[in-house]
């Protein structure tokens, strides 16, 4: 195999590279290079009121705003010990089930089946297989439209604050989104048998999954951060066990467990973990598609997602029958210095943040882990793992499996800080 | 620019993204009801985030998402502007610099050392600038992130030879229409609808909360008045300033207004 190079990998959000080096046909050498641009979100949070901080981490990732404004809110309100009500926090599930839908269709049917099927993108799809791609964006636009009733638009929201919400949402439209929920939880099932007939590349790999975990609901707001390798932390002492690096090649931190190895958050993490959690819905459509777990494919993080998507759909349905919102719409905060932590399942994965705030409520401190930044080494070293299938395949072939590998993750790269160049050179 | 440029009846389209977080990409692949259909009137011919097919230049239509903020950035907007027969920046960072400009009133080194443990290994320029501030723009969709029905009409409007239709008035305008009681006169909320841009429908205050300013200044907005009142419903020492210190920090309009803020704050203090 000679020099492959890939001017940009399309389909990921943000920008990065992609380097293999090989020697007598062994990968030598292999880097995720970060180039997007840096944009230092956590040094300008210092001295901002704890009220503007959810309207500036949105701003890290268009894709998934909710989970930047929902680890925020959470760790502000832990660093003033504020309690939600149990109805500020069903809708914040609420609000969560509208991002992981609308991102989750949005990986599955745009940015990655596209390659499982040979096509450039999913408007070549559209041509072979019209209704996938219909249903595809009517179930991405419900997860939109949950988005939207509560927070306004569905990018960068505007109602999440600390402590709550602005105003409650409005009733009457959340309940005439009924008919279209139930729908979606119909279509998301059949694609559930969809997404497991796939051709997926073989690659199996025994990961490391980290996740949050809570014993009564599939987590993602709430819980202990839980690692396949048998680890439970509270999410405050999350930094003592988890910890970043600054690499050369890149403008994104790398994350790695405190022994130095590196480990998995995202979807197939918390599917490996939060089983026993899921809704009876996602559970149903797991057994009809015969998926069982562990599932320890990259590539097979599709199918999570779509299972994830069924959960979504149903415990929408769940909250939005229940919806009846009465008392305040959020707590009248008692501003005092301290620090707090929160984390949530941000659609790629675990998503924590810490803050430090003085007496009037100004943040003096912020840290922000975003998942792709943890799964950066990951994905280094499942492209290792990849070389010795596809070193002897045409270039071509074996950049593209490279390159899914990569998309796969769903990388979020403006998060974890991002244009995707892969390279691949014969260094013997 | 010429609003009737000869492009070709299926015009090339190209999509770029800078410095940003991909909200104002994402909001074009959010026109679920309409992408099929928008995939049909345009080549698109360089959209990364949406396919891997990329086709080479000229394009009839470019639109820039995010700012200028590192070296290698300043070099390419530069081919983008060449290659490109209309360009159009789209969203906050594109028109503005966006919030991460918020470096531009401060040292970003200061920025780099509280964020990265070897800023050394980074490559970022002190500044982070608007699109029409490093080359030549032809139409601006401002927003953070933008109406994606705007920029379905900018693409519209490009088909048809015709100006776009932009929201005509302010959020505080926008509001009025909504039948919104208004934050700031009712609730004494500091609130920024009088001198933003519409287009967002008047979100905040539906929502009790003030405007924040995603669509940048409007050209209408009286800032002197705005700021005469700001100062005065403040509930936190440069809460006015902060309003306006946000994700269109960098627009010369709200950068002033600050700044005007911020010294009469100053001066308070010295009394």
């Amino acid at each position: 195999m000679k020099t492959i190079e890939v001017p940009a990998l399309a389909r990921v959000e943000g920008e990065g590279g992609l380097y293999i080096g090989l020697k007598d046909g062994q990968a030598v050498e292999i880097r995720l290079d970060i180039y997007e641009p840096p944009r230092f979100f956590e040094g300008f949070l210092v001295d901002r009121f704890l009220q503007e901080v959810p309207d500036i981490t949105a701003r890290v990732c268009g894709i998934c705003p909710v989970a930047y404004q929902m680890s925020s809110v959470i760790a502000l309100e832990n660093a003033l010990g504020v309690e939600v009500s149990p109805q500020v926090h069903a809708l914040r599930r609420l609000f969560y089930c509208g991002e992981h839908i609308e991102s989750h269709a949005l990986h599955i049917y745009l940015l990655q089946a596209p390659d499982l099927l040979g096509q450039p993108s999913a408007l070549e799809l559209a041509a072979i297989a019209p209704q996938v791609v219909k249903d595809a964006l009517r179930l991405k636009k419900i997860g939109n439209e949950i988005l939207k009733l509560i927070g306004g638009r569905s990018v960068h929201p505007v109602n999440a604050c600390v402590g709550g919400w602005h105003r409650w949402p409005d009733v009457p439209p959340l309940k005439a989104l009924l008919p279209d929920l139930r729908w979606g939880l119909e279509a998301a099932i059949e694609y559930v048998k969809w997404a497991a007939t796939l051709p997926y590349p073989e690659l199996e790999i025994d990961y490391e999954f980290v996740a949050l975990h809570h014993p009564e609901q599939y987590a993602v707001i709430e819980g202990e951060v839980w690692s396949s390798k048998g680890s439970k932390l509270a999410v405050a002492d999350f930094e003592q066990h988890y910890l970043e690096e600054h690499v050369k090649h890149s403008n994104a931190l790398h994350g790695h467990t405190k022994a130095g190895g590196n480990y998995l958050v995202g979807p197939l993490a918390r599917l490996n973990l939060n089983y026993g959690q899921l809704l009876p819905a996602a559970k149903e459509a797991m057994q009809q598609a015969g998926i069982e777990l562990p599932l320890t494919n990259p590539y097979k993080s599709l199918i999570a997602r779509a299972v994830e998507i069924v959960q979504a759909y149903q415990e929408a349905i769940q909250i939005v029958e229940a919806y009846h919102p009465d008392g305040p719409a959020h707590v009248e905060l008692e501003l005092k210095a301290g620090e707090g932590t929160g984390a949530s399942e941000a659609p790629r994965g675990l998503l924590y943040h810490r803050y430090q705030i003085d007496e009037r409520g100004r943040v003096r401190f912020a840290r922000i882990v975003p998942p792709t930044a943890q799964n950066l080494p990951r994905i280094e070293e499942d492209l290792l793992a990849l070389v010795p299938q596809i070193v002897e395949m045409p270039q071509e072939e074996a950049t593209l499996i490279a390159e899914e590998l990569v998309r796969a993750y769903d990388p979020c790269i403006s998060c974890a800080n991002h244009f995707l160049k892969l390279k691949i050179e014969n260094r013997d | 620019m010429t609003l009737t440029p000869k492009i070709s009846s299926k015009p090339k389209l190209a999509v770029y993204k800078f410095s940003s977080c991909d909200g104002c990409q994402l909001s074009l692949l959010n026109l679920e009801d309409e992408l099929l259909d928008l995939a049909q009137a345009v080549d698109i011919c360089y959209f990364l985030e949406a396919t891997r097919t990329v086709k080479p230049g000229p394009y009839d239509i470019g639109l820039v998402e995010g700012s200028i903020s590192t070296p290698h950035e300043a070099g390419r907007i530069k081919q983008v502007r060449a290659d490109c027969k209309i360009l159009v920046a789209i969203g906050a960072c594109a028109t503005a610099g966006g919030i991460q400009a918020l470096r531009n009133s401060t040292s970003a080194e200061d920025y780099a050392k509280l964020v990265y443990p070897h800023p050394e290994y980074l490559h970022y320029l002190e500044t982070s600038t608007s699109i029409a501030e490093n080359v030549e723009v032809d139409l601006a969709v401002w927003g953070c992130p933008v109406n994606q029905h705007t920029t379905l009409e900018v693409i519209t409007a490009l088909l048809q030879g015709r100006k776009p239709n932009f929201p005509p008035s302010p959020v505080c305008i926008e509001c009025k229409r909504n039948g919104t009681q208004c934050v700031l006169v009712a609730q004494g909320i500091p609130c920024l609808g009088p001198v933003v841009h519409g287009g967002c429908g008047a979100l905040c205050p539906a929502n009790g909360r003030g405007c924040y300013g995603c669509f940048g200044p409007s050209s209408a907005g009286n800032f002197d008045s705005m700021i005469s009142i700001l100062e005065k419903l403040e509930r936190f020492p440069g809460e006015a300033a902060r309003l306006l210190s946000n994700v269109n920090c960098h627009a010369p309009a709200f950068r002033k207004a600050a700044n005007d803020l911020l010294a009469a704050s100053a001066g308070k203090e010295a009394e």
